[in-house]
This record gives C-alpha cells, structure tokens and sequence, in this order.
C-alpha cells in the first residue's frame, strides 16, 4: 500500500486542486496511466501514476485543494485490501432501508431464517460515501450551484455526512446576492456579478480555466503587492539601426525590437540584479538564474512563457525561443514547466499603438516592463536643435516590498543606458 | 354515482362486460357455484349460465391455456387465478404462450384475455399464499400488468382490460376487497399505462401502487401533521410504466420514496428508482429509498407478519429521513 501525494508541478506552486480523477476505487491502475487531472496556479496538468496497482481510496475528491506533498490517494498493491475505514456517520444509520419498522419490532427478525435480511436492507448508498470521488453534494444541488455560478467548494453541507442540498445553496444565494463567493483565494470584487436572476440583456460567458486563473493571479498581485511605476523614455534610434544591421546579418532569421528588449532586461538584471528576486514573508529570494518571462495575450487570458537564463542567450535564439513558446501558448499547448520560473516579465504593447502603460507584476517576481510603441518625438538637443527621433517609453512596476524607488530608478536607467548603447546589449 | 366496495365494483363490471359483449366469458376455480372464493362473481352463473361462468379444476396451467386457445379464437376470457401464488402453475402458458403469441406468429392473432388475480399478505395465509409476484409478469413484454388500488379505478381499468386486445395481468388485492370508495355512474374504459398524482404535495414524492397506494395515503396524512407535504403517484399500471408521471413528479419535488408490497432486492421499487435517477437527477436533493416487505418469506404468526410488511410508520420514517437529508 502506498499513498499518492500530491506532486510539485510548478515551482510556484504550493497547493493543487483536484480537477478530475480518472479511476475510482477498485480500478486498476497501470504505470504511467493517467491517474487524475490536478490544476495547479499554471496550468491544468494530467498526472500519472508510478507504479501498478488498485486504486484503494480517493483522499481528496474533485473540486478540492491540496497542498504539495499531502497524500491524495492510496495505491494498493496486488491482493492488498483497502485499510479499515471510519464508522459511518451517525446519520447513516437510520437511513436503513426497506423495513424502518423492525428494529422497533425484534420479533420481525426470524433470525435463523433470514440469512439474505441484513445485507439486503443495508443501506448501501450511503456506506460507500467513503470511497466517493465527488465532495458530497446532492445532484440538485449540484444543478442549482451551476445555474448560479457558484463555487461548491465555498459551500458547506448540512445534509447526511456534510452533503450539500438545495437548501445550503438557497441559503449561499440568500446571504450573497451581489458577490459570487469565488474561491477563498479570490475575493475579487472584479467577480462581482448578480448570482441568481438572469438579466436578459446579459449574456453569461463562462470563464475559461486560463481566464480563471490569470483573474486569480492579478487580483492576488494586485492586492498583495504594492506596485509603484517608474517611467522613462528611451531613445531607441541606435536600437533601430542596430536591429536592421542584425537582421541583415541573420538573414532570413530576424530579431524584433522585443527581443533586443529582453536581451537587455537580462543584461541589466545579471549587471544589477535588485529586481531580480522576490520576496517573502521572512527573507528576499535572489534568483541567481535570470529568467525573463513574455507576456503573451490569448484570446481569453493572458500567459507568460519563460525564457530561461536570458543573460546567456543570443538575441536570436531569444527571438527563435520566444516565438516558438508564443505560438505554442495561444495553442494553449504550453507545459507549466514553460510558464514558470520566471524572475521578471517583459509586456510589450508596442504593437497595438499604446504610447505607455502600467502592468500588474506576474507574482512571484518583483518588477515587470511595460514597453510601449516607437515613435518620432521631436526632441530638443543640448545646444537647443530641435531634432526628430525614435523613441519609445517604459514603464517599470516594481514591488515596493522588494525594492525602493531611486534603486528601481538606477534599474531603469541602467536598462535605458543598455538600450541606447545596444552594443552593448550583446557585450 | 355510488359508493361500493372494491369487490362490488369488480362483480358489476365484470357483469356489464359480459352483457355488452358476449364474447366475454369467465373462467376459474370455484367462481361459479361457489361464486368465487373472493365472491367477485357472485351471481354470474345464475345470470349467465355455465357456458360464460365456467368452473375449472384445480389446474392452472391447463384452464390458462384454454383460455389463451379461447382468446387466439375471437373469445375475451377473464380467468380468475384464485392468488396470485398459483399463477405460478400457469407461468409457462402466461410467459412463454400469452406474452409471446402475438410477437411470435407475426401478429397473425392476438391474446385478448385477462388474469384476474390477488395478491397481498397480511391474511395470516403464511408464506406460499402470501405473496406479491406480479413483479414477474411486470418484467415481461407482450403483457399488461394493472394494479388499481381504488374501487372506481377497479371498474374502470377491469373495463379496459377486457377490451383490450393483449393479455393482461389484473392485479387485485386481498386487504382491498372490502374497501369502499365512489364509483361514477357510466365510467369509462381507464387509459392503460398511466400513473396518477392521487395527493398532490411539494416536499417529497411517495411512489406506490395496489395495497401500498392506501398505506401512502397513511403515511402522507401523518406526514402533513409535521408539515411535511408529501406527494402521491399511483403507478396503477406496472407495464406499461408511465415513468414520466413519477419523473415529473420528482422534478418538482426533489426527493421520493418507493412504497412496494414485495422485496426490496431487484423488486418493482428498484426500477422505480433507476426511473427516477435517469429522469430527475439533475433534480435530486436526496437518494430514492425504497420500503419494502423483510427479506424472508412471509411468517404465518400476526405478529411476525406485521413486523415484515411494510406500514405507514415504517413509510413516514423512510419520508421523515429523506426530507431532513434535504435540510428540510
């Protein structure tokens, strides 16, 4: 016998929720089967087993949390049987079926003679609550939560055995009517939608898992973290010119501005690396690793793919690398593995015209780069020539916990510096 | 409009059928001198003569075969089987000949006979004159099987099931007999396969039928004096099953509970209930229990019998449980 734990999937990752369960108890599993569904903060990963044997017992029933390393099964081995269960619930035992009447009655018990009695007028349904891979609830009342957008898991059950019945969602509707209790993690006030009557000019889109989960990460960043911006405009003429030159010389590969930017990131971060941390509760982490992560918008979210010790990449494998993740990521084909470890994110909404913004920082990490379009200012030099240049503006958000303002300014000057001396991206 | 027992409303309409069609005949063991052992057909012989009131001997298989030849040939024979437990001699002729008949020869002649016979404990009968099988005949396509539970819907459903033109099983009831309710002058033939909504009631729907539709209607009176509102479904027809009455039923109601007069193991409340959760699940706020008869055969000693049928407490504890498991 041996118990499942709940695996490491991502390195930001401390606790998983149970998305779906392949077998049940008494289904044989085979190594390298897949076993159940876990979602993670990342991403929705199917997980395998390890060894062969029976499934014995769900510990932790779809929809509910665990967090690494707390056991969420038991995996019997051949021939061993499952391991002596609890009582059933007090209220298990009225529910009898068939004869309410005879334990009222002894003499209904013709005891010799009534050798199928017992078994037949258990109570079946309810003993093999035990071994059930749902949380308890009833089907109405898993109907009910549906309609009405509500998270079972934030419901408790009064029913036999804490299973949840119409009148727990009645009253969950009563005592919240305006927000939809989301996930204790997520006291969005973004979430708040009415929960229970339908407005026929409104149409009810349900969120996708990576929409659920980029809401949950930003609500989480946005009220954990206290960002402050710094903003600052780069001349990026010699970038420019630096870029066709590389482009002609990788010909027909190219490099996008983009991938000079978090080249330069990089280069800033292993020069200076006060953004290049986290922190906690007790200590400052500092990744001795850079790994610079890409905001890639999807249609119904937003993922960040990672390239991974960026410092020591070429611009063109970064681009190479960055465009291969990206494609994969709006496929949705991205492994958590892809999506995490980052130690700083570049968002670029260069492209759709924006002059300059501020990006909510992708948590762990303590600063994320908000670069926003090129264009001709006309700028007026040291001796009062007014001349047309290329420049673009960036806006750093930083994480007033992890760093303060002038060093977070000395960061983004440093970068700027970087960035209009682009040789020096590469040295 | 009049107010007859269970027995009268058989007796007349078993007379009006025979006067309207004189192809109806009825046939069995004691039912004409003796008049019946139940007195069902009292009177009949004097009125109709021995050639439409036929006595039989002691041979179930044989007169239920007759009356099968009698029915291939353009006759509607009403059999009496004097309870339901000699039906049993007659298994073969009723499974494998009645049912099959139709089916078997390409629908060359139908059966249109009907098998009166009851059922029912509770008569200190002991165990082989106990019993409630028409599970049996209720598994078996090719047969009707009505069980009313009413006088009027004695009437009526004996009424259809002789102009009907497949064989059906007739499920009467030995403690139902002597009950007595209104029988509307003029009633028409029932529509066959349709459950009834007897009480109407918003916190749980009872499912039962025969003897177990009058022990509902116990226990939902009880019930409502603890405010439990408890809705009643007759079934009336075994097969066809009307599944959507009960289906309806429990989607308004969120829960039920199957009352049935035989065992609970793979018994008539079973199906019921996978009825049920194939149909409402989605509005299930409880799981459907069953009450049924103690899994053993029926004891002859009263006190023993009571304790194993099932009872209006026994019904009202099983709803009780159901609601408070929906927090009700």
């Amino acid at each position: 016998m041996s118990e499942i734990l709940m695996p490491r999937l991502s390195d930001t990752m401390e606790e998983g929720v149970i998305s779906a369960w392949h077998k049940k108890p008494g289904d044989k599993v085979s190594a390298g089967e897949a076993l159940v569904d876990i979602e993670t903060d990342k991403a929705l990963m199917e997980y395998e087993a390890y060894e062969d044997g029976v499934l014995g017992e769900i510990l932790v029933a779809e929809g509910q949390t665990a967090s690494i390393g707390a056991p969420i099964a038991i995996l019997l081995g051949e021939g061993e049987s499952a391991p002596p269960k609890a009582p059933a619930a007090p209220e298990a035992a009225p529910a009898a079926n068939g004869q309410a009447a005879a334990p009222q009655q002894p003499a209904a018990a013709p005891a010799p003679a009534a050798t199928a009695t017992v078994p037949a007028q258990g109570a079946p349904a309810e003993a093999s609550n035990d071994t059930r891979s749902r949380p308890p609830s009833s089907p109405l009342a898993r109907r009910l939560a549906r309609e009405n957008d509500l998270d079972l898991t934030t419901i408790t059950g009064s029913g036999p055995g804490g299973r949840i019945v119409r009148a727990d969602i009645e009253a969950a509707l009563k005592n919240a009517p305006a927000p939809a209790p989301a996930a204790p993690q997520a006291p969005s006030p973004a979430t708040t939608a009415p929960a229970a009557a339908e407005d026929p000019d409104v149409e009810r889109v349900p969120l996708s898992r990576i929409r659920k989960v980029t809401a949950r990460r930003l609500t989480e960043s946005m009220q954990s973290t206290p960002h402050f911006y710094l903003t600052r405009v780069v001349d990026v003429g010699a970038l420019l010119a630096f870029r066709k030159t590389l482009n002609e010389a990788l010909n027909p590969a190219k490099v996008s501005v983009n991938d000079l930017i978090v080249k330069a990131c990089a280069t800033a971060l292993r020069a200076n690396p006060v953004l290049n941390v986290s922190f906690t509760e007790d200590s400052l982490l500092v990744h001795k690793r850079v790994n610079v992560g890409v905001a890639v918008a999807l249609e119904d979210g937003l993922v960040v793919p990672v390239i991974r010790d960026a410092d020591r990449k070429t611009v063109s494998q970064i681009g190479a690398e960055t465009r291969e993740l990206a494609g994969r990521a709006r496929e949705q084909r991205l492994t958590p593995q892809e999506m995490s470890g980052g130690t700083f994110t570049v968002s670029n909404l260069g492209m759709f015209g924006i002059d300059s913004f501020t990006a909510v920082i992708n948590p762990p990490e303590a600063g994320i780069l908000a670069v926003g379009a090129t264009r001709k200012d006309v700028v007026v030099g040291d001796d009062g020539e007014f001349t047309a240049r290329d420049r673009l503006t960036l806006t750093l958000s930083v994480d007033h916990r992890a760093c303060d303002g002038a060093t977070g300014a000395k960061f983004l000057g440093e970068l700027a510096e970087l960035l209009e001396n682009p040789l020096r991206i590469i040295a | 409009m009049a107010t007859m027992t269970y027995r009268q409303a058989l007796r007349d309409t078993l007379r009006d059928e025979m006067l309207r069609d004189e192809n109806v005949f009825v046939m069995g063991e004691e039912i004409g001198v003796f008049e019946g052992s139940y007195k069902i057909t009292e009177g009949l012989l004097k009125e109709f003569g021995p050639k439409r009131v036929r006595d039989t001997p002691i041979a179930e298989e044989g007169f239920v075969g007759a009356a099968i030849g009698a029915a291939m040939l353009g006759l509607r024979p009403v059999v009496e089987i004097m309870t339901i437990n000699f039906s049993l001699l007659a298994l073969d002729q009723i499974v494998n000949h009645a049912a099959k008949i139709y089916g078997m020869f390409g629908g060359q002649c139908s059966v249109p006979m009907v098998i009166r016979t009851p059922g029912g404990g509770g008569q200190q009968l002991g165990a082989t004159h106990s019993q409630n099988v028409e599970l049996f005949y209720s598994f078996i396509p090719g047969l009707k099987v009505l069980a009313p539970s009413t006088p009027a819907e004695a009437s009526s459903m004996l009424r259809a099931a002789i102009r009907d033109d497949d064989p059906v099983l007739f499920l009467e009831n030995l403690a139902l007999y002597n009950t007595r309710g209104e029988v509307p002058d003029d009633l028409e033939p029932a529509e066959i396969g349709r459950a009834a909504v007897t009480r109407p009631g918003t916190d749980v729907t009872i499912i039962a039928y025969s003897r177990m539709a009058h022990v509902a209607a116990e226990a939902a009176d009880k019930l409502a004096t603890d405010g439990i509102s408890a809705e009643i479904v007759d079934l009336r027809s075994l097969r066809p099953l009307d599944r959507e009455t009960v289906v309806e039923s429990v989607r308004r109601t969120g829960c039920a509970v199957v009352a049935e007069d035989d065992w609970l193991t793979y018994g008539i409340g079973a199906e019921i209930a996978a009825t049920i959760q194939e149909g409402a699940f989605d509005h299930l706020d409880a799981p459907v229990r069953r009450v049924a008869m103690a899994e053993v055969p029926l004891p002859y000693s009263k006190p023993l019998e009571l304790a194993a049928l099932p009872s209006a407490e026994s019904l009202v504890t099983a709803v009780r449980d159901t609601v408070r498991a929906t927090g009700r």
